[in-house]
Formats: C-alpha cells, sequence, structure tokens
C-alpha cells in the first residue's frame, strides 16, 4: 500500500468510540464461540451491523454467514436489497422461512390480516438449531424499547432459547464472555448502546447502502389505526379507507402488513438525519403495530426466544 | 465531540430511595422522551393504579419490576443535552440484585447516590458505594431526596449529607457533590428550587460540571482479539487499544514471549494512521515476524507484570459459597485460562470498610484472594488500568459468570495517596 497516512486521530468522536467498541465485541464473539451467524433483515440497523462486520475482519470476509428470518411479508425493495448486498460483499445467506414453519404446521397460520412478527421466534430457534449456531449477532438496541434497554451485550439463551430477564450473566466492563453448552446460545448485540440518532449518523458519514424505502417517496397510503400504511398485496385497502398518494419514509423496516410509513420529504441521508434530531415520537411508536399488543410486548417475544 | 463530553453514570443506592424516579424525573424534565413514551409511562401508571404518572416505569421496564415496584437489572439510556451525552445506568437496589448494580457501576464514570433523608446511609448505600469505589469510580453526585417529606428542614439534610461525604471519603471518592431534592416534585433535579437555602447546583448542572473519566495511567496496552490475514502473506494484530497512544515506529514488546519489535503500519476502521489515541479498534503490522495470537499483549514499556499469581479483590455472584481451593475458569482481556482461588484472605466488613479474616465468600460478598492461573497472564493493578486489571471467573460447568475480580497489590479500601 502506497497511500500516505492522514497523520493523526487527535479527538475521537462519539461515532468512532461506538464503532470501535461494536468491533471490538464481534471480534470478541467470533474468536469465543463456534459457529456464529449475523441476523440480516435488510433494515437500517442491521446493514449498519454488516458494514461494521466488514470492518472487523477486513481484508478477509467475516467469518460467518448471514440469516435473514422470511415472514414472507416483505417489501420488495428490502428483498431486493438484502440479495443485492449478499452477493456485492460475497457472503453466505441462510433463508429461514416462517412460511415454512407454517407449511410444517410449527406455528399456526394467522392470515393475511395477522401478524407474522411473533411466529418468527420459532423460525428463527429452528434454524439456530438446525444450523447448530451457537451465537445470532443482531441489530438490536438499548434505546428502542425498555425491554431491550434491560439487556446484556451478550445475552443468554437457553437449550428452549428463551431470555430470561431476572437471570442474566453479570457483564462487566468489556469483558464478554461468551461460553455456553452443547444446545445453548448468545444473542450478541454491538449497537447495545447506539440511538437511532447515533446510526444515521453513522450511515452519513460512512455512506452505508440502505433500501430505498427509507428515503422519501411517493406512494399509495391508507391510514389505520393511527398508522400510515403503504398499499399493496398485504394491505387491500378497505371499503371505508381512502386512498392517498403522500410523500412518506419507513423510519423502521418490518412486515409490510404492520411497518406504518411517516409522512416526510426527507430525501438525502443529510435530511433524515436532521428529521430525526427533531422526532417527537419514537421510530417503535410511530411505525411498529407489532409492539402494540400489549404493555410488555417486546419483553414477552424476547422471553420466548425473539431478536 | 470530545471522550470528556460523554459521561457514564450509575445510580447508586438501597432500595426504595428513588434511584429509578429520580432518572425518570431527570430524563422527563429534559425532554429526553419522545412523545408516546411519555403516554406508555401514564397508561402504565394508571392501569397499575399508581398515579398520574409513575416515572420509575421510565426506566422500570421489565413485568416483574413494575408488578413489584423495584428494579431487577440495569436499565441504560441515553440523554444528551447542549453541553454533554450521558449513558445512564439505572442500577438495582435490592442486595440479591447486587451483581447486576456492579455490571452498570463498572464502565461508569460517575456514581449517582440517591438516599432518602429521612433513612440516611443504609447498609446497602454502603454496599454500593464501596462496591462503585473499588471499580474505580471517583466522583459522586449524591441525591438526598424526599425532601419534601422532611419540610426541607437543612438539618435533616446536613445531618445526611455530613455522613455520606464521611463515607465518599474513607472510599477514596475525590469529588462529591450532595444535593438535596425532590425527585417527586422535579426540585432541583433539573430545575434549581427557588426560595431555598440550597444555592449549588441541581443535579443535572452537577452532572453536566463534572469531569469526564480518569483515563489509565499505564503506557499502550492491546490485548491481541484477532490475527488478520493479509494479502501477500502478512499478519496484522486487531484489538482494542488502551492505555496511551500509538506511534508507527514505536519500540513494542510482545508479552508473555518478552518478544521485542516495532510498529511497521497501524489501521483503523476509518484507514491507516501515523498515530492513534487509546479507545479505538485498530490493527498492527509488526517488523518482525512473530508467532503472536489471541490472548497475547502488545505493549509499550513501561510493562505489565507478567505472572501466573496474584492478588485481588473479588465481588462474588454465585449462590453457592467460594471457598480456598475453588477451581474456575477466569478471564483476563483476551485471554482465558483455568485457576485456582489458592487462598482467602478475608472479606469486607461493610461497617468498618475492614477485612475479616473468613472461610467463605457468599453471595455479593466483597473479599481479597489470592489467584493461581494454568497460563502465564500480562496484568495492571486495577487502579492504573481498568482493562489490564480486571478479570471474571466463569463456572466451569455452568458457564456462569460467577464473580468480578480487580487485580492489585493492597486493592482493599482505598489507596493512601486518594
Amino acid at each position: 500500500m502506497s497511500i500516505a497516512p492522514t497523520p493523526t486521530n487527535t479527538h475521537l468522536d462519539h461515532l468512532d468510540l461506538l464503532e470501535a467498541h461494536a468491533i471490538y465485541i464481534l471480534r470478541e464473539v467470533v474468536a469465543e464461540c463456534e459457529r456464529p451467524v449475523l441476523l440480516f433483515s435488510g433494515g437500517k440497523d442491521s446493514a449498519v451491523l454488516l458494514h461494521l462486520a466488514v470492518k472487523a475482519f477486513w481484508p478477509q470476509l467475516p467469518p460467518f454467514p448471514v440469516m435473514h428470518v422470511d415472514t414472507g411479508h416483505n417489501f420488495d425493495e428490502v428483498l431486493e436489497f438484502r440479495d443485492h448486498t449478499v452477493e456485492r460483499l460475497g457472503l453466505r445467506l441462510v433463508v429461514a422461512s416462517v412460511q415454512e414453519s407454517i407449511d410444517r404446521g410449527r406455528v399456526a397460520d394467522p392470515g393475511l390480516l395477522g401478524s407474522r412478527n411473533r411466529l418468527q421466534s420459532v423460525t428463527l430457534l429452528d434454524a439456530i438449531e438446525a444450523h447448530g449456531f451457537d451465537a445470532a449477532f443482531g441489530g438490536a438496541r438499548r434505546d428502542e424499547d425498555k425491554a431491550r434497554a434491560k439487556e446484556r451485550v451478550l445475552s443468554f439463551r437457553d437449550s428452549f432459547g428463551q431470555w430470561d430477564p431476572k437471570a442474566q450473566r453479570p457483564e462487566l466492563w468489556n469483558l464478554y464472555q461468551g461460553r455456553v453448552n452443547p444446545g445453548e446460545h448468545l444473542r450478541a448485540f454491538p449497537l447495545s448502546d447506539w440511538t437511532e440518532l447515533d446510526v444515521w449518523r453513522y450511515i452519513e458519514r460512512e455512506d452505508v447502502e440502505l433500501p430505498s424505502i427509507y428515503f422519501a417517496h411517493h406512494r399509495d397510503v391508507v391510514e389505520r389505526q393511527g398508522m400510515l400504511l403503504a398499499v399493496s398485496q398485504f394491505v387491500e385497502p378497505r371499503s371505508d379507507e381512502v386512498v392517498t398518494r403522500e410523500s412518506v419514509r419507513f423510519r423502521t423496516v418490518g412486515d409490510a402488513n404492520l411497518t406504518g410509513a411517516v409522512r416526510s420529504r426527507a430525501a438525502t441521508l443529510a435530511d433524515i438525519v436532521a428529521e430525526v434530531a427533531t422526532a417527537t415520537v419514537s421510530e417503535r411508536g410511530a411505525t411498529r403495530g407489532d409492539d402494540r399488543f400489549s404493555e410488555t410486548a417486546m419483553e414477552d417475544r424476547k422471553r420466548e426466544g425473539y431478536f | 465531540m470530545t471522550t470528556s463530553d460523554l459521561l457514564r453514570l450509575a445510580t447508586v443506592g438501597s432500595v426504595d430511595d428513588g434511584k429509578s424516579t429520580l432518572i425518570g424525573r431527570l430524563l422527563v424534565d429534559t425532554r429526553q422522551l419522545f412523545d408516546d413514551q411519555l403516554h406508555a409511562v401514564a397508561e402504565a401508571s394508571e392501569r397499575r393504579g399508581v398515579g398520574d404518572l409513575d416515572l420509575s416505569f421510565v426506566t422500570d421496564g421489565l413485568r416483574a419490576e413494575r408488578e413489584q415496584g423495584i428494579t431487577i437489572d440495569v436499565a441504560y439510556r441515553y440523554a444528551s443535552t447542549p453541553t454533554r451525552k450521558f449513558i445512564i445506568a439505572d442500577c438495582p437496589g435490592h442486595v440479591q440484585y447486587t451483581r447486576n448494580m456492579a455490571t452498570g457501576a463498572s464502565t461508569a464514570d460517575l456514581a449517582l447516590v440517591v438516599l432518602n433523608v429521612a433513612h440516611g446511609v443504609k447498609e446497602q448505600t454502603r454496599r454500593h458505594l464501596t462496591i462503585a469505589a473499588l471499580l474505580g469510580v471517583r466522583q459522586a453526585v449524591v441525591a438526598i431526596n424526599k425532601m419534601d417529606l422532611v419540610n426541607w428542614s437543612r438539618e435533616a439534610y446536613t445531618s445526611v449529607a455530613d455522613e455520606v461525604e464521611t463515607l465518599c471519603r474513607d472510599l477514596g471518592y475525590r469529588r462529591v457533590q450532595t444535593i438535596p431534592i425532590s425527585a417527586l416534585e422535579g426540585d432541583n433535579v433539573a430545575e434549581r428550587r427557588s426560595d431555598c437555602w440550597y444555592d449549588g447546583p441541581s443535579v443535572l448542572q452537577a452532572l453536566e460540571a463534572v469531569p469526564g473519566r480518569d483515563e489509565a495511567s499505564t503506557s499502550a496496552r492491546l490485548p491481541i482479539q484477532w490475527v488478520l490475514r493479509q494479502p501477500g502473506g502478512g499478519r496484522t494484530y486487531a484489538g482494542l487499544l488502551n492505555g496511551s497512544r500509538l506511534r508507527v515506529g514505536d519500540e513494542v514488546t510482545l508479552w508473555p514471549a518478552g518478544v521485542t519489535t516495532r510498529i511497521r503500519g497501524i489501521s483503523t476502521p476509518g484507514g491507516s494512521r501515523s498515530e492513534v489515541d487509546p479507545g479505538l479498534s485498530i490493527d498492527l503490522d509488526l517488523a518482525d515476524e512473530t508467532d503472536a495470537g489471541r490472548g497475547d499483549l502488545i505493549a509499550l514499556d513501561p510493562a505489565p507484570t507478567v505472572t501466573k499469581e496474584f492478588r485481588a479483590t473479588v465481588c462474588w455472584f454465585a449462590d453457592g459459597p467460594l471457598v480456598s481451593g475453588a477451581r474456575l475458569r477466569l478471564k483476563h482481556t483476551t485471554k482465558s485460562t483455568r485457576a485456582r482461588v489458592s487462598a482467602l484472605e478475608g472479606v469486607m466488613d461493610l461497617d468498618h470498610i475492614t477485612l475479616s479474616p473468613a472461610d467463605r465468600l457468599v453471595t455479593n460478598d466483597i473479599g481479597v484472594v489470592q489467584i493461581q492461573c494454568a497460563d502465564f497472564l500480562c496484568v495492571d493493578d486495577y487502579r492504573d488500568n481498568r482493562m489490564t486489571g480486571s478479570f471474571v471467573l466463569i463456572d466451569e460447568v455452568s458457564h456462569a459468570t460467577v464473580a468480578a475480580g480487580m487485580i492489585g497489590e493492597g486493592a482493599f479500601g482505598p489507596r493512601p495517596d486518594l
């Protein structure tokens, strides 16, 4: 390499420290575990996580596959992004299909209007067992939800895949200890200390590629239970609903039938950073129908083995 | 932003003295909560019949916590004001969840101590302040809470403030700021209470004014996490840099082998550098071929101590007791080894902050032990470097983390020069 090194990095900023810590966690888990996997939904957090994984092991490829737990209720743009990203980086993709879990009778089909969100836990745990994964990286952040705020960076799962919030392992300093017995596994969350704004600032700084639905675009939407849903094969307007065409974007990516859009004109990363910095509603509160079922929806799902 | 613009704080204190309520109040009054989050707290409060807005619900997010009205595990919250970013670890007060408190305090720059003015310093407060001190926390903001219940009695405040200041001094805290507050009513939390004999800062003002973390006082330490193979056959050594700055051309030593070489190149996530500050994940290209690998340490002089035996202070977390002769696995930086507790020197008497003879440590005890390891470790005194001075003990069968340890001669109690 003949590129002259840049002199120094005198002032490490907040993003540098978050990045350094996330890379450290990625390397620790890979070193301590036998068969890690990275959970990749195509959403912004998993895109950042994958970007960090590539940096952590550069110039080699990350020494693990990526896995998509596919509910079958996807935004087309997100699936395209998933396939394009995996191909661009030369990674191995494992798809764990909720539809297959339904077809095999592992879970009941909630129907077109129902949520497949909770079913993902069964599909995810079955895939972890089938592939013998002992660690799964996820892009979850503690600022997303009050149950996530309680979770360790390395979160232990018993042989049934369950999280026990009352008996978490002590986790002091940067000493992440990843030892598990056969059948048990870990979830590892390198983005634990990142906020939504940190993620967007980092995406802007690093120019991380994202699915197009994160940027403002025109789309037919209906308003349902306070959420703006994109009209698609999964969301058919009811007779009392009015379809409007609006400039919207998505703050999170989940099931197409349960993820709300927000009205927005933010078409660039700089616009989005500015928008997120002044948001008055949380990203999950604004856009995720799956969190609205009960006060402890996330905790209940996590106990069962959710992301 | 520089590192000192970030403050990591952990709440410390006994159950029911109002730690979670204070954090809730601080977050609400500084507008850190989104509208829907605040709405959800109000709804949950109403549903559980605990008034309009139970501020403890902001951080007590687990079902069991809300049912029992206690904090079980640490909640991490993120806040920023125009002058500073905060990572807040809201820790549990119950003795049975001491291990979770230690988890939250291990990375803290400051202890936010919460006391009930009517009860003063309880045993759990002493335990927590002691653990935080052992973990290297050297500054405390002490919120003396529930002042509304004693009609803002200055005498009641002064008596508790004197007691806690003396204790903090005995434990080696360097900066202690006591503040009378009512977390429930928001007095002296974000805003100062007007018409009050107290003329010091509010909790928020105090948190914005304190210095950031004391950095490690050792020279550069890079525990090797991973070896990266470079195109063309070379290898670079990756890890999180700690201690001091490194420059291309620096003479470094690989421990425990004791092989000296030179830094030929430094890579960071942002590209190649001629020098780097601690805190970054980097990889080093060394001038000489070595067989270094994960668990080895690259260091600048003065060198760490390379040893199989050391003395340490441990917080014991397991349900069963720790006795002399116990065999465990030990993780220190990126190195894992078999270890034996070869001697138990004593247990901490929290009332007197002294060591008492003991034949066992029970859950949540703090004690001093001698440890023997199967492999050589490269260690520093914990007070000089939190990374190379700390370790955890792991049960060989369940793989549970059963103890946190801090390495050092005389690690027990305050150092004379503090």
